[in-house]
């Protein structure tokens, strides 16, 4: 795996900082909003597109891991450029247990936000967020293009929240 | 804090509970991350054999479960033939012959000839996958895997360190080799 040169060059969001709240569709007349999560702790996991070979196996590994997030009461919202319809079709493909959000128009609006755009490709960049529940970022990771970044990060940052607050698991 | 990305290490470390073949002395340990219906695994499975024929004594190789069960509905079904067929001593021979016959997965009388053949206590064994009395252990092997940076299948360390290059012959014996000349 390597690394692309002279692309690399955007930086996304770093933790202790306010996550930008959005408002974003998940089905054609339903919106999810990151402040609805507020009190319990969101992973937001921004990727290119759906379809392509290792975002599915990203987005299948998260459904697969969904007890374990729900042992920290998380939530996990997955985004991409791509519209609604090939959401749904890619969800119900590979039997995803959590929204996908289309960060469709104005395009890529919400990924640029937090910092997580490659606007060479046009796409969300591989970018992997932990929000607390008070809607601060609590951990972020970027991903190199082609890797899968996992689980294992979302994981340890959920612990670390729930060891620095264990309270907020109740809120 | 934001992360940079670097090559996963195994965090459960190979030990007694692992199914391995090789001997425990060996300085080359090969790990697997595997599910019997993954195409990519079963492309990988003659690999891993010629890999072991190579390097002989010189290799120890271990496999661990990790059933992407959203994607493979057969999958746990094997890993559950495969550690009740260990749990009476005969989990390579139900390893290899899952990874032979992945086709037939989930083809009860298939495999049913199989661990007749390899003098299993069938009752006893249709009762372990019937009840997931393994899945448990299977879910720790998911579990281990996940915390140490696998994320599809198949997903090989070396010596504790993700081999993230192709799962071909000649990269991988490359790779070991590497290896075992660093821990002499």
């Amino acid at each position: 795996m390597t690394n692309a040169g002279g692309s690399r060059t955007i930086s996304i969001l770093k933790p202790g900082i306010r996550a930008p709240d959005f408002t974003l569709k998940s089905t054609p007349d339903q919106s999810v909003s990151l402040r609805d999560f507020r009190g319990r702790p969101v992973v937001i996991a921004f990727y290119p597109a759906d379809w392509s070979p290792v975002c599915s196996d990203q987005m299948g590994l998260y459904a697969q891991v969904m007890p374990e997030f729900k042992k920290f009461n998380a939530e996990v919202l997955g985004i991409s450029v791509d519209g609604i319809w090939t959401h749904l079709a890619f969800a119900k493909d590979r039997k995803l247990n959590f929204p996908l959000l289309s960060d469709f128009e104005p395009k890529g609006a919400v990924s640029r936000s937090y910092g997580a755009y490659e606007a060479h490709v046009g796409e969300s960049a591989r970018a992997l967020f932990v929000v607390d529940a008070r809607g601060s970022i609590a951990w972020s990771m970027l991903s190199p293009d082609g890797v899968n970044p996992g689980a294992d990060g979302i994981l340890s940052a959920l612990e670390r929240l729930e060891r620095d607050a264990p309270r907020s698991k109740s809120a | 804090m934001t992360q940079q990305y670097q090559a996963p290490r195994l965090t459960v470390p190979v030990g007694a509970r692992d199914h391995a073949e090789g001997p425990p002395g060996a300085r080359v340990v090969l790990l697997e991350y595997g599910d019997y219906q993954c195409p990519y695994c079963g492309a990988a499975y003659p690999i891993v054999k010629r890999i072991q024929k190579h390097l002989g004594e010189r290799l120890r190789f271990v496999f661990r479960n990790f059933p992407i069960t959203n994607a493979h509905p057969q999958a746990q079904w094997a890993a559950e033939h495969a550690e009740a067929s260990a749990a009476q001593g005969r989990f390579w021979q139900m390893h290899d012959y899952l990874y032979e016959h992945q086709d037939s997965l989930g083809d009860e009388a298939f495999f049913a000839r199989f661990e007749q053949k390899l003098k299993l206590d069938l009752a006893r064994l249709d009762r372990e996958v019937a009840q997931h009395v393994h899945l448990d252990r299977i879910q720790e092997d998911f579990m281990s895997g996940v915390r140490s940076g696998v994320n599809g299948t198949p997903t090989f360390f070396i010596n504790g360190v993700r081999y993230d290059g192709y799962p071909e012959f000649a990269p991988l014996v490359s790779a070991l080799e590497t290896a075992e000349k660093g821990s002499r």
